[in-house]
Parts: C-alpha cells; sequence; structure tokens
C-alpha cells in the first residue's frame, strides 16, 4: 500500500454525482447526422482524406494528423460524407470551426479491423504509433493526443503510470461508469500503455466517493497476472484532486517543477477512457470512435451514461434524456467547475466530451453582480496551487504583469475553487484567463518588436557594410589613380615643363 | 432558446460578503452583552445612533460617488464598522463625538480611499485615533462598572447623548490606567486596594475581554479568519506581558492574564486584527502581523503615553501590511524543492 499525501487548498462541492445513476451505460442510437471537427485535440486540426459524396465505411480514416502534435479522426459508423464546412464546435469560444459532415446510411459496416495478438511482441515505438493511427487524445479533458504523451518516455525513463479515474468535478460519472462496467478493459489498457513507456508500476487513482470503481479496478487486479506492480489507490474526495498535478502529489508526495512535465519526474498520467481506448486500438485495431458522456442535471427527465458515436449533435443526446429546454437555465459542456457553457446544442460530441451538464435555474443560480472584494482570504485557501488569488485579481484588475509574473499567476490551473468560495462572488478565474492572455499577447508583441529589431539592425548593418565596400572601392580606385599618376611623372613636372618651355624658346631663337 | 454565456465555475458556494458581515456583528453579542451588565446602556445606545448615522453617510458617500447605493447597504460592512467603532467608544458618548467618530471613520477612512476593499486602514481605528488625539477628556472617560442596577438609566443615557453638557457621569479611572499611573505599590496590593480590579483584571473588564473571545471563538469556528493573527497577537503579548512582569513589584507591566483581560486586546484580537482588507495577506504573513501587532500593544501600553494600545498599534502594523505580504508570499506548486526526482 502506497502513503497518500494531503494537497493544499481544495474545496468540497455538492457531488451530485448520484443523480446520473453511475454503472451503468444505455448505447446511444446512431443520429441522423454525425459532425466530426477536424480539431477534437490540444494541437493541429487534421486533414480531410475523404471528398464530398464519397461513401465510407465503419473505423475509417476520414482526416489525418498534421503535424506531431495532431490526431486522426475515423468514421463512428457507415455513410456518405455530406459536407466539409464550418460548423459550431465545442470550444469556449464559441466559434464554429471546420467539420466533416457524415450521413450514416444505418447499415453500420465497418471496415476489416486487425490488432495484435500479443503486444508484447510488439516494439514500444510500433505500439505508439498504433495508438497515434488511432486518434487517441486525452480523454480526460484537455485533449493531449497520447502518442505524444507517450513519446516523452524517450527522453527520461518512466518508472511510474497513472491511471486517473479521479473524476474529482462533481456530477460526472463517465469513469466511474466505465471503472464499473469494464475495469478489465482499464486494466489491460494499463498494461499496454506501462509496456509501452516501460513503467514498473500502476497506480489506478479513485476518489473514495466511488467505492463500487475502486472494488471494480481491485477485483480485476486480483483476477489478471502482470509483470509489473499494480495497486488501486484510494484518497478522500476533494476537488480537484483529479488534476494532474494535483493526483501525482497525492500519489507520489512530490510537485511537478513549474513549466515541466510529470515524465521529468518519471510518471506519467492517463485517464481510464484513455487506456481503454488503447487496449481497443491495439488489440481490436479499433479507433476511438465512440466513448461515454455523462448526459446528467435537473433539467433532464432521464440522465444516465450514454455510449457515444463521436460527432453525435448534443442536441440529439438532450432529447434522448429528456431535457426541458424550459427549466435549463444554461447547458456546460464537461463538469459545473471547469467546463464551458454552450450556446448552440448543435455542436458535437467530442473526444474530450465526459459530461453534458444541464441544470435548472435553482441549481446554478445565475451569479449575482460581483461585490468589492475584502480580501477574505478564503479564496487562497482553497488553491490547490498555493497560489493567492486576492493578490491576483488585484494585479489582473492593474494589469500589472511584472506583479502577475511575480505571483505565478501561469501555475494556475483554472480550477475554480477560488470563485466557488469567493464571497463576493467575483469571477475570478475571469480575470485570470483574460490576464493570461494580455500577457501572452504581450510576450508575442516583444517576441515580434524583437524580431523586427533584429532585422532593422541587420538591415543596417548590411547597409553600412556596403556603404563601406563602397568606400573602400572609392578608396582603392583614388589609390590607384594616384600610383598611376606618381608612376607617369617620375620626374618633377614642374621641371619638365620649364624644360619644355625653355625647348620651345630656343627653337624660337632659332627659327628667328 | 437562449442559453447563457458563462464562464465557469458554474456554480457557486453558500457564503456571501453579507453573510460574513452578519456573522461579525452576531459574534459582538457576548461582548456587547458584558459591556452593556456591567456599564448600562451606553454602548447599546453607540452602536444603535452610530448605525444609523454610519448608513446615512455610507448612503450619501456611494451617492456622490456614483455608485448604487443598495447592494453596499446590504453587505452590513458599513454596520461592522460602525459598530466596531461604537463598542470602542465610552459608552454614554455624545452624538457629536459619534458624529465625528463616524465621519472620520466611513468617509475618511473609507470611502476615501475607494470604498470597501480598498481602505488601507481599519475605518474603525481610524475613526477612534482621530476622536482619541482631538478629544482625550471626553475619550478617557470611562463609566464605572456599576452593574446593570448601578448603570445609568435609558433617559439619562439619552441626556449623555443628545445634551452631553447636562450628564454628570459616575466614572472610574480603567485598569490600565490605574497601573500606569502606579507607583510604589506592589501588584497585590494594587488589585487589593484599587476599587477598578477585579478578579484577574479590571473589574467587568474580564468579563467583557472573556465575551469577546468567546464571540471570537465563534467566528473562528465558523471559518469567517483564520486562527493566524489573533492567537500570535494574544502569544506575543502574553509573552511580552511574562518578559515584564517583574514578579508582581510595583515596576511590574501586569501579568499575561491581565494584558489579555484587559482594556480592548480580546476585541482587537478577534474583531480588529482580523479584518481582512487591511491586514497580511497569506498565513505567513498573517503571524508576522498578529505578532507585530501584540509587541506593539504591549510596548504602547507599557512605555507609551495612552493607558491603551489596540488602535495606535492596529493603525501601524496596517502601515506595514504591504510590505510584509512582499516577503511572505507562499510558495506556488511547483516552485519548491519537492520536484526531486525519486
Amino acid at each position: 500500500m502506497i502513503e497518500v499525501h494531503a494537497i493544499k487548498g481544495g474545496i468540497h462541492p455538492p457531488e451530485e454525482k448520484a443523480l446520473s445513476n453511475p454503472g451503468h451505460v444505455i448505447n446511444c442510437p446512431m443520429p441522423p447526422r454525425i459532425i466530426l471537427p477536424l480539431n477534437q485535440h490540444i494541437g493541429a486540426a487534421a486533414e480531410p482524406l475523404v471528398a464530398v459524396g464519397q461513401q465510407v465505411l465503419g473505423g475509417e480514416c476520414l482526416a489525418t494528423a498534421k503535424g506531431l502534435v495532431s490526431a486522426n479522426v475515423h468514421a463512428p459508423t457507415s455513410g456518405v460524407i455530406a459536407s466539409i464546412d464550418d460548423h459550431p464546435v465545442p470550444h469556449a469560444s464559441g466559434l464554429s470551426n471546420c467539420c466533416i459532415e457524415l450521413i450514416p446510411d444505418g447499415e453500420d459496416k465497418w471496415k476489416a479491423l486487425s490488432g495484435t495478438d500479443d503486444y508484447r511482441q510488439a516494439t514500444p515505438a510500433d505500439l505508439v504509433s498504433t495508438v497515434r493511427s488511432a486518434g487517441i487524445s486525452g480523454m480526460g479533458g484537455a485533449g493531449f493526443p497520447t502518442a505524444v504523451k507517450l513519446m516523452a518516455s524517450d527522453r527520461t525513463p518512466i518508472n511510474t503510470l497513472i491511471i486517473n479515474g479521479t473524476e474529482c468535478e462533481p456530477y460526472i460519472t463517465a469513469d466511474d461508469t466505465l471503472m464499473q462496467v469494464d475495469p478489465a478493459g482499464i486494466i489491460e489498457g494499463a498494461e499496454i500503455l506501462a509496456f509501452i513507456v516501460g513503467a514498473e508500476r500502476i497506480l489506478f487513482a479513485v476518489e473514495d466517493n466511488k467505492p463500487e470503481a475502486a472494488a471494480a479496478l481491485t477485483r480485476a487486479v486480483a483476477e489478471s497476472a502482470s509483470p509489473v506492480s499494480r495497486e488501486v489507490v484510494t484518497f478522500p474526495t476533494k476537488y480537484p484532486s483529479g488534476g494532474e498535478k494535483q493526483l501525482i502529489e497525492i500519489l507520489t508526495g512530490q510537485q511537478v517543477p513549474s513549466g515541466k512535465l510529470p515524465a521529468d519526474l518519471g510518471i506519467v498520467c492517463q485517464n481510464t477512457g484513455t487506456a481503454v481506448a488503447v487496449r481497443d486500438a491495439v488489440v481490436a485495431g479499433k479507433p476511438l470512435t465512440h466513448r461515454i458522456v455523462t448526459l446528467t442535471g435537473r433539467a433532464l427527465t432521464k440522465p444516465a451514461n450514454y455510449r457515444v458515436p463521436l460527432g453525435t449533435p448534443i442536441e440529439f443526446l438532450l432529447s434522448l434524456a429528456g431535457y426541458q429546454a424550459e427549466q435549463s437555465s444554461r447547458l456546460v459542456h464537461g463538469g459545473p467547475m471547469m467546463g464551458f457553457a454552450i450556446d448552440d446544442p448543435r455542436i458535437p460530441v467530442i473526444k474530450t466530451t465526459n459530461c453534458v451538464l444541464a441544470p435548472t435555474e435553482q441549481e446554478f443560480p445565475s451569479a449575482p453582480s460581483a461585490q468589492a472584494c475584502i480580501r477574505c482570504g478564503h479564496c487562497a485557501e482553497a488553491c490547490p496551487a498555493s497560489l493567492l488569488p486576492q493578490q491576483l485579481y488585484w494585479y489582473a484588475r492593474a494589469r500589472d504583469q511584472e506583479q502577475l509574473e511575480r505571483h505565478n499567476l501561469f501555475d494556475c490551473i483554472e480550477c475554480g475553487a477560488c470563485a466557488w468560495v469567493c464571497p463576493s462572488h467575483i469571477p475570478l478565474v475571469q480575470y485570470y484567463r483574460a490576464a493570461k492572455g494580455f500577457i501572452q499577447d504581450s510576450r508575442e508583441e516583444k517576441i515580434r518588436s524583437e524580431r523586427s529589431q533584429a532585422r532593422f539592425e541587420a538591415r543596417q548593418a548590411r547597409v553600412d557594410r556596403e556603404a563601406q565596400a563602397r568606400e573602400a572601392k572609392r578608396a582603392a580606385r583614388k589609390a590607384a589613380a594616384q600610383a598611376k599618376a606618381t608612376q607617369d611623372s617620375e620626374e618633377d613636372p614642374i621641371q619638365a615643363a620649364v624644360a619644355r618651355a625653355k625647348a620651345r624658346k630656343s627653337e624660337h631663337e632659332v627659327t628667328d | 432558446m437562449a442559453l447563457l454565456r458563462v464562464t465557469s465555475p458554474h456554480g457557486h458556494g453558500q457564503q456571501s460578503t453579507s453573510q460574513v458581515m452578519s456573522q461579525v456583528l452576531l459574534a459582538t453579542l457576548p461582548g456587547v452583552a458584558a459591556l452593556t451588565w456591567f456599564f448600562g446602556p451606553g454602548t447599546l445606545i453607540n452602536i444603535i445612533f452610530g448605525g444609523l448615522m454610519a448608513l446615512a453617510m455610507e448612503y450619501v458617500a456611494l451617492a456622490i460617488r456614483g455608485r448604487d447605493p443598495r447592494p453596499y447597504l446590504k453587505d452590513c460592512s458599513v454596520l461592522v464598522t460602525s459598530t466596531l467603532l461604537c463598542i470602542a467608544l465610552p459608552p454614554y458618548s455624545s452624538w457629536w463625538l459619534l458624529t465625528v467618530g463616524m465621519f472620520s471613520a466611513v468617509i475618511l477612512g473609507k470611502h476615501l480611499f475607494g470604498g470597501l476593499g480598498y481602505n488601507p486602514f481599519n475605518p474603525a481605528m481610524v475613526g477612534y485615533v482621530v476622536l482619541l488625539i482631538s478629544f482625550p477628556l471626553q475619550m478617557s472617560t470611562w463609566a464605572a462598572p456599576a452593574g446593570w442596577s448601578g448603570a445609568p438609566g435609558l433617559g439619562e443615557a439619552l441626556t449623555a447623548l443628545l445634551q452631553p453638557a447636562a450628564y454628570d457621569a459616575i466614572t472610574l479611572a480603567t485598569p490600565l490606567d490605574v497601573l500606569k499611573h502606579n507607583q510604589g505599590l506592589l501588584l497585590d496590593d494594587l488589585y487589593r486596594e484599587s476599587a477598578s480590579f477585579g478578579q484577574w483584571a479590571g473589574l467587568g473588564w474580564e468579563w467583557v475581554n472573556l465575551g469577546f473571545l468567546l464571540g471570537g471563538g465563534w467566528l473562528l469556528y465558523r471559518r469567517v479568519f483564520t486562527w493566524h493573527a489573533p492567537l500570535a497577537m494574544l502569544a506575543t503579548l502574553g509573552i511580552a506581558a511574562a518578559v515584564g512582569f517583574d514578579d508582581g513589584s510595583s515596576q511590574s507591566g501586569g501579568s499575561p492574564i491581565f494584558h489579555w483581560l484587559s482594556g480592548a486586546t480580546m476585541f482587537g484580537a478577534f474583531f480588529i486584527i482580523t479584518d481582512p482588507v487591511s491586514s497580511a495577506t497569506s498565513l505567513r504573513g498573517k503571524l508576522i502581523f498578529g505578532a507585530l501587532a501584540g509587541l506593539l500593544v504591549y510596548l504602547i501600553r507599557v512605555a507609551g503615553n495612552y493607558p491603551d494600545a489596540i488602535a495606535f498599534a492596529v493603525l501601524i502594523v496596517n502601515f506595514a501590511a504591504p510590505l510584509i505580504d512582499q516577503y511572505t508570499q507562499p510558495q506556488t506548486y511547483g516552485h519548491g524543492d519537492r520536484g526531486e526526482k525519486s
């Protein structure tokens, strides 16, 4: 048994997990149309491989990763490509982006899939490329391409793989459900991941408000054999224990140094859903086309966990779950603490969609207008990064870049614990996001101005150089001309002139 | 369907600023009850009259500053300021003393600096110090702790408020005063001979302090503030008093118990230096802030010109708060040495 460590700060918002009946999953029927954004991950958008009107099979790659940090996009069913065009996508900005629209033909024909019988015969590099071609990106929320994360082990040896089943956000039960219905899949996926990165131990991290999930994993660990040490670790429920940095501190007592990666500590962290996706890709050759989504909130009559084809419009899911639009105060993609508001329910489910939350006005009342900060310090007590949110707020309002950086603004993980406890209802996270934005802008501006200065100086140097070269040439020409002139008149020119005059005079005298 | 575009987090905890303020007001009750029990209804009248005046001044100030006064009046913050000042003022203060005090606290101490959250000094203490320096006579006339029966009645109290010239007060030097002017008596003898002393400290005062300790303890339990500043202040004051106790000689500065239960010690420790706006920010900063306040309280009480010292000590440490903040920033996650590879 490893010892768990306490983290600083954190809060205990109402959990509301029972609402969506964790442990049971409903298969979502095929929607009439599938919208697949080309960018469902952190990094560059994928490039379409298909054309409008083309017939595709389930599991077929529709768009290919562009560059290293990118991910493939696959068809979740068979059908016809109807369009490749801008469409509203799940993003905090509310903007549209390029999506492939697929009209399912209802036959759900799949291309032939082939997996690896014994992944231990493969090389880790081959398995990474399998993960990459399956289009897997982190399914916990951030959506970083998994293959890239696994390649970190090339640089530093990894000893610990953490499978993150913490799910500390209130309401969400997608990971909880997955751990209960497919613990063996999570464990097999974890074994594959551990083999890829060369980890000697796997820690399955579960908060203690999910005893069924922890029990299911523990049973499945006991029933399977493994060359590495494995342990299911439970720890007290507290938000945001599931943040990667916080979880690493809970399990190891170590902190990921600011600006570094968990890999620098010899740790790789993966979400439970990601582990199952890796298992599917390696063992069955199946790309990432489905995921579990929690539909919850009191504006739904049938909240539940659904297994959803990626690209399913959220309005389709809402109608399945009995959405009562008139009772709903807002729609949230993700959890109540870090999710973003949806302003267009046509947006599709993507690889990072773990939850769609439809609360009533009573559940999440509209925020009253913010009052003055009384510096009570509750935010600093709640901050898991040991920042001073009240000071950051102060400096963000003053746009004091130097102090913001001195107070480590960029170590803020935007978990929202500070804003949750703020008695003055100040939208603190919003201030920090805005401050990060303008600092980023000013850094880029600085880089741009440095570049343009460098260009200017280079040009100036070149102009000077050319001028000097010209000057040198001119000087050389002048010197050469002088040298020639000197050579031409070895004798004194005046003497010569006098001599010439004398000669002429004597001639005259002769002729006279 | 009209959907809100709001940013995370989407939920919010239960606490609000007006709740925090109301809890502070509620927590003054035991102390105020003790003051009323020993000194009569003077403090209550202070609080009511001063509170009404403070609300009026807050309204006017907000209106002049072009703010909507309603949310600010509802947050109860000005009532906290006025109540704390009124508790600190001598009972049976006159209307003009209260008016000048409220003006100094609400207008000078708070609104001239930008209103709630922007005041570098504790507004109640600003008001108190302005009065103490301007009207030392009125500010040092404390009613005798005659008990409820011996205290002035309501009619007399109103006379004191509205027609101060016609009010004939029965006063008694406070124990801190008596100790300051002690010449040649051992502490034990002083306790026996002076009418001002009670069991452990001043007559009545010890119970007033215990009352504020009780209220402060409740606020700690409700997590309105942390223990750091109050505990640091009381500990430093206790240590300083122990050092200067001199075994109860005629030169003694008083025992730790005497200092803890005299004057405005508990009131200051739990209701004044815990004012978040004007105190240090981090927990370590609060420890330093509180300790500094405790030390200053002792030094001013023993070596200064004024018998009690909370107000001066608090204003001085208010000055120091930004400097303390500068050097006590907590270590952010990932900035320490816990990132070594194991």
